[in-house]
């Protein structure tokens, strides 16, 4: 093997071993690995032979990435995948480092990567996907990505990079109309919402933001997943006449059915005639919420819902999701770069369905703006602690002998999670998956 | 309602351009934050949402226009080229008008590409803008007759104002107009441009309110009687936002 990619692993090997050290860290690995060898990714996956499938999209890419890898797990496939929520180029490598053997190639069957847009397609130019699983197209940190529809572009020149097969979503315009786009002989599958619930589309789609649309997706095909509600728990999806389910999740609202739908119709096309509905509900129902997406804390008996918001249309599903059952809430909201600067999105959120009982705690940098947006939605708050583990403290003490449900952007929830493990035994972040 | 509310002071007419097309960053707040503060003012909001090819309402009291992407901007050229003279009558006339980032740019004379394609504008405000490779990317504070403004701008335009076209405020973060001169927007009669979104106005309550103030006199012929506002939340979002930025 080349020398240079050995000194890269070893390298980046000894850098994770520091990271771990002084506590987290998890892209620092990475990026003095992928600085030693531009070639990296290329070689670590050169072996993987079964598909190195790209998940991405604005919302739902680590709720459908664990869905997906749980389900080719359960049919027996050794999968690669980057646990962590990390989904730049360099926190794949992080994750990667590990599992690497001196030789510097992973030895699975397949990878599943979740990569944000921007990255997915930095890694595209690394290595070519051979499988694209194109969740939605959402308002999303648009400090970073400046437009939609630049967003909706990098998508459309991921899937054209993608050399065997492209799992699109039919009822998002924008991922929908990348169809008309792709090379010949790329397989294409679609996933969505049943006709049934189609009135259900608002809670997952941001339609202010979609014109007339110039494409409608064909019909769909007995290998096209469509969602089918049963009950408030319980789905099926729907394969021409052939349900897989039905299903129950650990995971809460329609968001989470259509990642599993998502997920499912992923799996189908990469396993073929392996593909096995019994197994795949069976796997479905035993993935746990990730990281901060609906995940729940016990709390001296009492659980604390934390729910991870990081734009207007996932604000949206998480109101819609959760405030069925009204409880003491808190919001934290930070604009670090990974929560998006400008906290104007907060607007285009409709905050009323919390006026019932309203806010308890606002907290994070940005307290006293979420405050104010609170205010002019008429949602009484009652205090205002931009030091989130003040916040925290004050807010679960107040609150004790009740259930508790508090939703903050990315780094809000990273700080209150290492607070709820230091005061509450919560597994550490990275350590779980 | 109780029969004590007291009588409505006047129904102030909030014209918002393009909804659709054109509030891409929050742009809706604006228009919710007066809508809001027209009533706690007692007086009654009329907010219509004007949409390409609709009629233009009879009575305007104040309009609002916000930002979007090229594409929105595309869909709205049309209908701008339909209302222009009306535009330029109202402002001409004293109506408030606040228009950001996309609208404060085809209330201007010209958007020219970077390829140098001349796109006309309003000529509403006297100012020009170039498109630009560059970015302008962050948290903004301004200092205006308003009092100090906050806000979060995102554009990739360059907007130069004309000898003699004032600016609604200094820059003391941020870009601005264009990041070489600390001018931020530009003010023709009661038409204000800018960059500022946030939404500028639930954070900067005394703008808000001078844009209320005209609309109402504009609507009822008396001066405006506002009522006394509790804003110690804007404010203090507000001043920790300054403090932040520029110490």
């Amino acid at each position: 093997m080349p020398l240079r990619n050995t000194i890269a692993v070893v390298a980046g090997k000894a850098a994770r071993v520091g990271a771990r050290v002084r506590g987290g860290g998890s892209a620092l690995p990475g990026l003095v690995a992928e600085t030693v060898d531009p070639g990296f990714l290329a070689r670590a996956l050169s072996e993987v032979r079964g598909g190195i499938v790209v998940v991405t999209g604005t919302n739902g890419k680590t709720t459908t990435t664990k869905m997906l890898v749980a389900l080719l797990r359960a049919h027996g496939k050794r999968v690669f995948t980057n646990p962590t929520g990390s989904n730049f180029t360099r926190g794949v490598i992080s994750s990667m480092l590990p599992e690497l053997g001196r030789s510097g190639r992973l030895d699975t069957d397949m990878a599943v990567l979740e990569l944000d847009e921007a990255h997915a397609l930095r890694f595209a130019a690394a290595v070519a996907p051979t499988h694209a699983l194109l969740l939605n197209v959402a308002r999303d940190q648009l400090d970073r990505f400046a437009e939609i529809d630049h967003t909706a572009a990098l998508l459309e020149q991921l899937a054209g990079c993608t050399t065997s097969g492209v799992v699109l979503n039919r009822d998002d315009s924008f991922v929908a109309r990348i169809a008309a786009t792709l090379r010949l002989g790329v397989t294409v599958r679609w996933f969505g919402v049943h006709a049934a619930i189609a009135d259900r589309l608002p809670e997952l789609l941001e339609q202010d933001v979609r014109f007339g649309d110039d494409f409608t997706a064909p019909p769909a095909t007995a290998d096209d997943g469509l969602l089918r509600p049963v009950d408030d728990r319980a789905f099926d999806v729907v394969f021409g006449d052939d349900p897989v389910g039905p299903v129950t999740l650990r995971q809460r609202g329609l968001a989470a059915m259509i990642n599993a739908t998502a997920a499912t119709t992923t799996a189908r096309l990469l396993l073929g005639g392996a593909f096995d509905p019994a197994t795949a509900v069976t796997a479905l129902a035993a993935v746990n919420p990730p990281f901060g997406r609906g995940e729940t804390v016990m709390i001296d008996g009492q659980p604390l819902e934390l729910v991870l918001v990081k734009n207007p249309a996932g604000f949206t599903v998480a109101l819609g999701t959760y405030t069925s059952t009204p409880v003491a809430t808190m919001i934290a909201i930070n604009d670090n770069d990974a929560d998006g600067r400008d906290v104007s999105w907060l607007y285009d959120v409709d905050f009323s369905s919390l006026r019932a009982r309203g806010v308890a705690w606002t907290s994070g940098v940005r307290a006293w703006d979420m405050a104010l947006r609170l205010e002019y939605d008429d949602v009484a708050v009652e205090q205002v602690e931009p030091d989130l583990t003040r916040a925290l403290d004050a807010f679960v003490a107040a609150y004790h002998d009740e259930p508790k449900r508090l939703f903050c952007t990315y780094t809000a929830m990273m700080a209150l999670r290492r607070t709820l493990a230091a005061r509450h035994g919560l597994a550490g972040f990275g350590e779980e998956g | 309602m109780p029969d004590t509310a007291p009588a409505s002071k006047g129904t102030i007419t909030v014209v918002h351009l393009y909804p659709r097309e054109m509030s891409i960053y929050g742009d809706l707040g604006n228009t919710r934050c007066v809508a809001v503060r027209i009533r706690r003012h007692g007086y009654t909001p009329n907010v219509v949402q004007h949409h390409p090819g609709a009629d233009w309402p009879a009575d305007v009291h104040l309009v609002l226009g916000g930002g979007g992407q090229d594409s929105g901007q595309a869909r709205v050229e049309a209908d701008l080229v339909e209302i222009a003279d009306r535009l330029r009558g109202l402002a001409a006339d004293g109506v408030p008008m606040m228009m950001i980032c996309g609208t404060y740019q085809l209330f201007g004379n010209a958007f020219v590409t970077v390829e140098g394609t001349r796109l006309p504008g309003l000529g509403i405000l006297d100012v020009t803008t170039h498109g630009n490779a560059k970015r302008m990317i962050g948290p903004t504070v301004l200092d205006t007759e308003f009092g100090t403004v906050v806000g979060y701008e995102n554009h990739s335009g360059s907007t130069t104002l004309s000898p003699g076209q004032k600016p609604f405020g200094v820059v003391r973060h941020g870009y601005g107009n264009n990041g070489d001169d600390r001018t931020g927007g530009a003010r023709t009669h009661n038409v204000f441009g800018h960059y500022l979104h946030g939404p500028v106005l639930p954070a900067n309550p005394r703008f808000a309110d001078a844009l209320i103030g005209y609309a109402a006199e504009r609507a009822t012929g008396r001066p405006f009687e506002p009522e006394e506002l509790d804003d110690r939340t804007a404010d203090e979002a507000r001043t920790r936002q300054v403090r932040r930025l520029v110490g």
